[in-house]
């Protein structure tokens, strides 16, 4: 099985570690997973703010990039749900038949990360240890675009030494929304304030989700409320070992769980 | 007297205004929560409830399919009841032909039944303009009328409302159109029920012409059906000696069979009931049995324009539930006012621009106003996959822009965007570049995010949209790909 990583545009330039975590994990479960560097964006962005036109060449970017693999992989359910969703509008809308044949291959073989361990390796226990009190907030695309429905949960609670606490009103909106976090900010902010107060109820360390993208509205809340409470990918947690906690010394973030250099 | 949503700012700026009222948002925030809590309650008792939705979804798309068909045949059966059909184009069209029934009764007030088609096309200020006064008899209704307010919800348009109000508003001004409040009016539910009860009944037993909408029409028998909860709708319907309903083009199903799943699926989405208290059917006239001369007004106001669009069309099926606004994060905190419309929430933000087009900024705004949770589409009873129309319409609207001669920032960011993400050596150029812009954020910057990484606090200009209230992770100094192409992939 050829297996690539399509690690989003987000975690390409804001959180590699979470790209590195999905890379030391999956090679820990005997799967060699391959970077397509050609690979950008999955186009979201212009796609959720109507910009289908400029789209286009970003899908068409994305079908190049992934052509021929087995499996796409991404810790990402929003960008998988782009994949698997939205691409056939965008290659409906640039009337080339190439490329609705293209995103038909593609679409399909799209995974969000616990997706593909759950249901593709057939695994719950990663071999993941991680001492530490996390709440974990199912981000809309994963839970009501993707249905990954408690796959992640399944993979959380088979995490060595972590403690999973139940996040109150766990199913809303966190108010990220791509643009809509600045075109509608006032309402994204009054949205996410409130899953910052759910999150620190939890008296959780961290909080934990699929989407960077989610994380980085609700960290950057918790962290302007000086919360003390931190974000963490799910692949990040995943990857985490003995070894690896050891060597951090401790819940401080960055070079950790995905550090391989 | 009633308000107008007409020069309503565009959405982020009437949401900015709602979120600063700290009542409004104490107040939406528990009546959402009980309403949801109550549907999804007898919601999970009925095992079939996908199935169910799924049917009354196939009931409407397959009576939208050949909606000319059944609205023929709808006008014939209605004529041959013995009501008189007229077709409305449009707003102005539909308010002129009650107007005018009214007119020629000579009558100065008439009583309505709780609805959505008339308060989309402004039926009470037409009146009132011409002197005849309509008066609300649904009870939320009532406290909008009396307010001088707007509805705010499909189905309780005074949901922006605590009991200590309407019990101020009753007070204040029960008195200026009819039986006052009693002087000893409490603001318990059952004293406040008990003066609006009161306070109507005057207005039903004089009024001689009623004005309803309907929630389904049948096409087979020509008759209508309004569904409700506080039997004021079965007074109108039955008491006065006209009755004049405007119904929306949409609302035709062709046979009774096909009320099965919708009647299933109404109450228990809308107000939480297994079954809702009144069902009120009526087929043109009966001889000697309520109204004697009844008209229908069928009416098209952009449901047209909505039929026409290939993705858009399946927001026809709307039942006006509200489980959408029930469900929805954007709608539970900013309140239905910020819509700008008689119908607010998830459907309204894409049912106005669906009827009314993107023309104008304020319509052209709605779509924007869902950060695509996905919610509404969860709970919809006949299954309008409201993100995809949302996504649709934004999409029209940025089209609707193609040919400005100075584009928007934001469309010079997305063009400047898709350039970058065309091509991955771009994307790395630009990678490089907020790596730097990192360094220096890590240098200089001094905040923290929990855990140690560096972040940028309030930035100026556009970026103050993000960091007025949010602070932002410094770009890392080496991007995922940078990483992968200097250690093979973590090999080296």
């Amino acid at each position: 099985m050829r297996v690539a990583l399509l690690v989003t545009c987000i975690n390409d330039a804001m959180y590699p570690d979470t790209g590195k975590a999905v890379v030391t994990l999956l090679r820990r479960l005997g799967v060699e997973v391959d970077f397509p560097t050609a690979q950008t964006c999955c186009a979201q962005p212009m796609v959720n703010t109507g910009y289908l036109d400029e789209a286009v060449p970003v899908v068409r970017t994305f079908v190049d990039a992934f052509a021929g693999y087995d499996a796409i992989v991404t810790p990402s359910g929003s960008c998988a749900g782009s994949a698997r969703h939205q691409h056939s509008i965008v290659a409906r809308r640039s009337g080339d038949p190439g490329l609705v044949a293209a995103v038909a291959e593609t679409g399909p073989r799209t995974y969000e990360l616990s997706e593909f361990l759950v249901d593709v390796l057939g695994v719950t226990d990663v071999g993941a240890y991680f001492p530490h009190r996390v709440t974990y907030h199912p981000t809309c695309h994963s839970l009501r675009m993707l249905g990954v429905g408690d796959r992640p949960r399944q993979l959380l609670e088979k995490v060595r030494g972590l403690t999973l606490v139940d996040l109150p009103q766990a199913e809303e909106c966190c108010g990220f929304g791509g643009t809509f976090a600045v075109k509608n900010a006032d309402t994204s902010v009054a949205m996410g304030s409130d899953k910052a107060r759910h999150v620190r109820e939890t008296g959780a360390e961290m909080v934990a989700a699929g989407d960077n993208s989610c994380l980085m509205h609700i960290g950057g809340l918790l962290s302007r409320e000086r919360s003390g409470v931190r974000t963490v990918h799910l692949a990040e947690i995943l990857a985490a070992t003995e070894d690896t906690e050891s060597r951090s010394g401790g819940p401080a973030v960055g070079a950790r769980a995905g550090d391989l250099a | 007297m009633t308000g107008t949503f007409v020069g309503m700012p565009a959405f982020p700026e009437a949401a900015r205004a709602a979120l600063g009222d700290t009542q409004l948002r104490h107040n939406l925030a528990h009546a959402t929560k009980t309403i949801r809590d109550k549907r999804a309650r007898v919601v999970a008792e009925v095992e079939d409830w996908e199935e169910l939705r799924i049917a009354g979804a196939a009931v409407k798309e397959a009576a939208l399919r050949d909606l000319a068909t059944h609205l023929e045949q709808l006008e014939a059966s209605l004529v041959a009841g013995g009501a008189t059909v007229h077709w409305a184009r449009d707003a102005a069209e539909a308010c002129e032909i009650v107007a005018q029934v009214a007119r020629s009764h000579g009558v100065d007030e008439v009583v309505k039944v709780k609805s959505m088609a008339t308060q989309e096309i402004g039926l009470n200020e037409v009146l009132e303009a011409e002197g005849i006064a309509a008066w609300e008899t649904d009870l939320a209704e009532l406290i909008v009328q009396l307010g001088d307010d707007l509805p705010s919800h499909i189905l309780v348009p005074a949901i922006h409302r605590n009991r200590a109000e309407i019990r101020e508003i009753f007070r204040r001004r029960m008195a200026d159109v009819g039986r006052p409040a009693p002087d000893d009016l409490t603001d318990e539910p059952a004293v406040l029920a008990a003066a609006a009860r009161a306070h109507l009944r005057e207005k039903f037993l004089r009024a001689k012409v009623g004005v309803s909408g309907a929630n389904f029409a049948v096409a087979e028998t020509g008759t209508l059906v309004v569904v409700e909860s506080e039997g004021n709708g079965r007074m109108c319907l039955t008491l006065p000696e006209v009755l004049v309903s405007v119904v929306g083009i949409e609302k035709v199903v062709p046979t009774w069979r096909d009320l099965d799943p919708l009647l299933r699926l109404l109450p228990r989405s809308s107000t939480g009931e297994r079954m809702n208290p009144y069902t009120s059917t009526w087929t043109g006239v009966t001889p000697g049995d309520g109204p004697q001369e009844v008209h229908v007004v069928l009416l098209d106001n952009g449901r047209t324009n909505a039929l026409a669009d290939d993705v858009g069309r399946q927001a026809l099926r709307c039942i006006r539930c509200s489980a959408c606004l029930n469900v929805c994060p954007v709608y539970e905190r900013v309140g239905g006012h910020a819509y700008g419309s008689v119908y607010p929430g998830p459907i309204g933000a894409i049912l106005n621009p669906l009827l009314n087009g993107v023309s104008d900024e304020q319509t052209a705004s709605l779509p924007y106003a869902s950060s695509l949770c996905g919610a509404c589409f969860e709970v919809c009873p006949v299954l309008i996959d409201i993100p995809s129309v949302l996504v649709d319409l934004r999409a029209q609207v940025v089209d609707s822009h193609r040919g400005d001669t100075v584009p928007k920032p934001e469309a010079a960011a997305m063009k400047a965007a898709a350039w970058t993400f065309s091509d991955s050596r771009r994307l790395g150029w630009a990678e490089t570049a907020s790596g730097l812009a990192g360094r220096v954020l890590g240098r200089f910057g001094r905040t923290t995010l929990p855990g140690g990484r560096r972040a940028a606090g309030r930035l100026p200009g556009p970026a103050s949209a993000w960091t007025s209230a949010r602070d932002l992770p410094a770009p890392p100094a080496e991007s995922f790909r940078a990483w992968w192409k200097r250690t093979d992939g973590g090999r080296r």
